[in-house]
């Protein structure tokens, strides 16, 4: 039913189209709320799309390694590390297990002490990498293992850390997955408000259709069909400016961090485009909806 | 046809009209008469279902009223042509526009030669391209009565269609009201003037209805 409504519309009828006046503040009134509303709704997808590939990215980059410290005396550093290693090497579920070298380990204390850190006089741990394989390792019966072979050794698989960064980014494209609904659902308010202005504006032209034998749908047909004109040719232009903004912004780096990366990325490019179909479909339940109700109260 | 059994109608407590039990037969013309807000109009409203009784049964072309469906009555109001006591055109839209209004809705084309004939028959061939406002008063009602007629409708209804002209186009209007009738067409009339109503009956056998204490009677023979 849908469909045909939608096939008639973008059937032109000129007689129906000349019974309702072409001007009036409506006309603008629904473009201009399309189309800023659609140019809102492209920076919330950008910013939707650009915080799912974040948690993505940090899920899928956290949760592909570990780390193993070993804080022992000394002279048990040495061992344990060697222990842990063996014990590593053995275990399901891993890929590959590094010590990392006096230099490595140097160079991550580096920003917080300085580049002369005397590694070899402080009771600095040592880091071992770990690497999963897919599937990963069991944490909780390596922690036993090793509990039991190097004492000093604590696993670290970044999930304390990791686990909020990813609800933070999930909770970023929530909301801005609701604020596109919002956006949209205020489209469809305005364009409700401007069809029963106009609706209301030509009782006088519907009393007379109705009086000579036309249906509610005939009737509505006009109104539906130039609100849902309106509302894709201002949702297009809104669009348009909003990918154009998107595209103007700085392109992703890893010192811009999330801000660069608000954009689209391939095929991500075509989603923008199908909110003018969105804003038209909007329109058109919109105004149907409205243009019923309201001819039941006019005639 | 059109027919009204123990029909009335109530409007906020007060009742406007009772007791009506009438029968439209096809090919008749009927004159309504009555004083002013005696509920003539009312009365034409019933029979095109702007309005529905609110006690009795109101029947058109055999159908309830009070069981069709806004999609019945719009198919219902495409066979009644109604002449309006303020004509009720569309400002923005031409004369010959607002006259093909009843077969643009149903989705039919008019043939150009039959609305010329017919503007022509109403005596306005020349003004096809006017809009409503710059129309005078008499122009105005013999473009509803085009309109009305257009779709060949089964029964023409008039409310006051010669409340605004002079005697001469009050004739001239009376005239294709008794053309449409010869041609078959059921007309009821809804006027004050007895004049025009002495008239036709001179060149039409007419009944004349009479609205009294919100009942309607046959008129007798003092009209």
């Amino acid at each position: 039913m849908i469909r045909a409504a939608l096939a008639r519309i973008a059937r032109r009828d000129r007689a129906a189209d000349r019974v309702v006046p072409t001007s009036g503040p409506t006309a603008w009134l629904t473009s201009f709320t399309a189309g800023a509303m659609t140019f809102l709704a492209v920076f919330a997808l950008a910013l939707s799309l650009a915080s799912g590939r974040l948690a993505d990215r940090w899920s899928e980059a956290l949760a592909r390694t570990a780390t193993i410290r070993i804080s022992a005396p000394t002279d048990q550093i040495a061992p344990q590390t060697q222990a842990v290693l063996d014990l590593l090497a053995t275990t399901p579920g891993i890929a590959s297990a590094r010590a990392m070298t006096d230099d490595e380990q140097r160079a991550l204390l580096e920003p917080w002490f300085g580049p002369d850190l005397p590694l070899d006089a402080l009771p600095i741990p040592r880091l071992i990498e770990i690497t999963e394989a897919d599937p990963g390792f069991d944490a909780e019966g390596l922690r036993q293992r090793l509990s039991a072979e190097a004492p000093g050794a604590v696993l670290d698989d970044h999930t304390r850390w990791r686990q909020p960064l990813v609800v933070a980014a999930g909770r970023l494209r929530l909301l801005a997955g609701v604020s596109i609904v919002l956006i949209l659902g205020t489209m469809a308010a305005m364009i409700t408000l401007a069809a029963n202005a106009s609706l209301a504006a030509n009782a006088q032209v519907i009393r007379v259709l109705r009086l000579v034998g036309a249906r509610d749908s005939y009737i509505a047909r006009a109104f539906v069909r130039r609100f849902t004109l309106r509302a894709l040719a201002g949702a297009a232009v809104g669009a348009l400016a909003g990918m154009i903004g998107i595209a103007f912004l700085p392109a992703a780096d890893a010192a811009g961090g999330f801000l660069t990366g608000l954009g689209f990325q391939g095929a991500g490019w075509l989603l923008p485009l199908a909110l003018p179909l969105l804003a038209a479909t909007i329109a058109f339940v919109a105004t149907r909806i409205a243009a019923f109700r309201k001819l039941k109260e006019l005639t | 046809m059109i027919s009204f059994d123990n029909a009335a109608y109530s409007y906020g407590g007060a009742e406007l009209l009772t007791e009506i039990t009438l029968r439209l037969v096809p090919g008749s013309f009927h004159f309504l008469t009555g004083p002013s807000g005696a509920g003539k109009s009312t009365f034409l409203k019933l029979c095109y279902a702007e309005l529905l009784p609110t006690a009795g049964r109101v029947t058109l072309f055999d159908r309830e009223v009070r069981s069709l469906g806004r999609d019945d009555v719009a198919r219902m109001r495409r066979r009644i042509g109604v002449v309006h006591q303020d004509c009720q055109f569309i400002d923005h839209l031409p004369l010959a526009a607002n006259v093909t209004l009843p077969l643009t809705v149903s989705g039919r084309d008019g043939d150009p030669q039959d609305l010329s004939d017919l503007l022509g028959w109403v005596g306005l061939g020349a003004l096809a391209d006017a809009l409503p406002p710059q129309l005078s008063g008499g122009e105005r009602q013999r473009a509803a009565v085009a309109r009305a007629v257009i779709m060949g409708p089964d029964v023409v209804l008039a409310d006051e269609p010669t409340g605004n002209l002079d005697w001469e186009m009050s004739l001239r209007l009376l005239t294709l009201l008794v053309e449409l009738n010869k041609m078959g067409k059921t007309i009821l009339v809804a006027t004050h003037d007895l004049n025009l109503i002495r008239t036709a009956k001179a060149q039409v056998a007419a009944r004349v209805l009479r609205i009294k204490n919100r009942r309607i009677q046959l008129a007798g023979a003092d009209l």
